[in-house]
């Protein structure tokens, strides 16, 4: 890479991990939200 | 529907990169270190199309009172903060081999796209800072609102200044000012970034209309019918 | 609601002489920011020491910095007291359109914070070993540009007002829109002082403070209107 290369692979890294990122927090809310719209039904047929 | 994003983005992504870090050609002037374009461009291009979005879709809300533009604003934020956070760092890492600097407080494209990033901070607060949603989606709409104004600025303050950041080399009057070997690497990423962000925001969305709505029926049955 | 100036203006000078009389009666709403603006420009010269060119040097830089932050100071409590005794919802079913208000109160919170700073930093650049040709543009850059911040600052203050810990927050909101007038501000007078032509900077805060004007008075009102539902 031309003497680069450091500079050239640690945008590409970064870049990967920031996707990876969003893509696990997102992936995390949406089993959160899930999770808390189980326990809300349960809640619910308890109660009924 | 996410896949419809994930696959094609994969596969532009894949042949941008491939082809951005082997196959085009060195840079007369900048050597091997130009092939960070591949990722700092998209990031830059998309941080600032997801401000838009975000703008946007908190306009409409407001405007229209339409719940779901509220939830798209909402989930777009997060990831225009990453984008914008990509940006500056890709570019801080182009600049130091290219003009000796991690940054540069002078120049008007940095400060304004960091700005944009505190912007985008304030307004991810100011939604956490109000409990009530419907109250916090319209603030923090018109915050966004305002903060827009700073995303023209971005694109042309290197138009209008004498800044260390290159002039527009794809948009601009006579076509793209790049050699089509490694114009099309470019664009590939670009598109494939884009998608990328459809497949992360839909997803978002997703969860954040289904947290919205959790007390409907709907939501109920949906969920129940997915089985535990 | 269009058309009807005169009871706009009326409406608007109504909110200015009611909150100067206000101010009057309670000194410290305009003495505690520029106290806060006068120690915070002490606080470099103590952090860094007495040296006289660096003094020279960082001059307009430190004293646009305190005036920022003695403004974000006096912008939390634009709207409180209002909020706080009941004038705020006064002020949201008045016949005065709110956009007018609003830019009411901007007007207000200049008059007694910016205008105050301008007129007071002559004697803080002094410590600082400022030429007085070089105070002359400090003055004028700080007067165009806490116009900005006082019209920008109150949007941030009805984002915010009634909030739990606003403070923070509406600096957090406001600096972003600032740095620019601050960026201007600053390095303009750095320019006069090293012999530098400054009009592109003076132009800047006037285009700047124009921009502002045209749209943070909607904007407040819209912010308002939110905050109080």
């Amino acid at each position: 890479m031309g003497g680069y290369g450091a500079y050239v692979w640690t945008c590409f890294a970064m870049t990967v991990v920031v996707f990876v990122i969003c893509e696990w927090r997102a992936r995390l809310r949406q089993r959160r939200v899930y999770r808390d719209i189980e326990v809300r039904i349960k809640a619910l047929g308890d109660t009924q | 529907m996410i896949p419809w994003f994930v696959v094609p983005g994969l596969f532009l992504v894949a042949y941008g990169a491939y082809a951005g870090l082997f196959v085009a050609p060195m840079d007369y002037q900048q050597g091997d270190a130009f092939r960070i374009i591949y990722v700092h461009v998209p990031s830059a291009y998309l941080s600032m199309m997801t401000y838009m979005i975000m703008a946007t879709s908190a306009g409409i809300g407001l405007i229209w009172r339409i719940k779901l533009a509220h939830a798209v604003a909402a989930a777009a934020a997060p990831i225009g903060a990453w984008f914008t956070f990509l940006a500056l760092a890709t570019g801080s890492i182009w600049g130091k081999p290219m003009w000796g600097t991690w940054w540069e407080w002078g120049d008007p494209r940095l400060t304004s796209e960091l700005i944009m990033l505190f912007l985008y901070f304030g307004y991810m607060a100011l939604r956490g800072a109000i409990d009530d949603t419907a109250k916090a989606d319209k603030s923090s709409a018109v915050l966004a609102l305002v903060g827009a104004v700073n995303v023209p600025i971005i694109h042309f303050s290197v138009e209008w200044w004498s800044s260390l950041h290159q002039g527009p080399t794809l948009v601009r009057k006579g076509g793209p000012a790049m050699d089509t070997a490694m114009l099309y690497p470019l664009l590939a990423m670009i598109l494939g970034f884009t998608f990328l962000f459809g497949a992360l925001l839909l997803r978002r969305v997703r969860a954040e209309v289904l947290y919205r709505e959790r007390r409907t029926r709907w939501v109920r049955e949906m969920i129940l019918s997915k089985g535990t | 609601m269009t058309g009807d100036a005169p009871a706009m203006l009326a409406g608007m000078l109504g909110v200015i002489r009611r909150d100067l009389l206000l101010a009057w009666k309670r000194p410290g709403d305009i003495l505690n920011p520029l106290f806060f603006f006068v120690m915070v420009a002490a606080l470099f010269p103590l952090a860094v020491g007495p040296s006289p060119e660096q003094l020279e040097f960082s001059g307009p830089a430190v004293l646009w910095v305190a005036a920022l932050l003695a403004m974000l100071l006096s912008l939390n409590s634009l709207f409180l007291s209002d909020f706080e005794d009941g004038s705020l919802d006064q002020m949201l079913v008045s016949p005065v359109p709110l956009p007018a208000l609003a830019l009411g109160k901007s007007i207000m919170h200049w008059l007694t914070s910016g205008l105050p700073l301008v007129l007071i930093s002559p004697v803080v650049a002094i410590t600082f070993r400022m030429p007085a040709s070089v105070t002359g543009f400090l003055m004028i850059t700080l007067l165009l540009g806490t116009i900005s911040l006082s019209l920008l600052g109150s949007i941030g203050a009805a984002l915010t007002v009634g909030l739990h810990r606003g403070t923070a927050l509406l600096s957090l909101l406001i600096l972003p829109l600032a740095m620019p007038v601050l960026i201007f501000g600053a390095r303009t007078v750095s320019l006069v002082a090293a012999g530098d032509g400054v009009a592109g900077g003076l132009y800047f805060l006037g285009a700047y403070a124009v921009l502002v004007l045209s749209f943070a008075p909607f904007a407040t009102a819209a912010a308002l209107r939110i905050s109080n539902e």
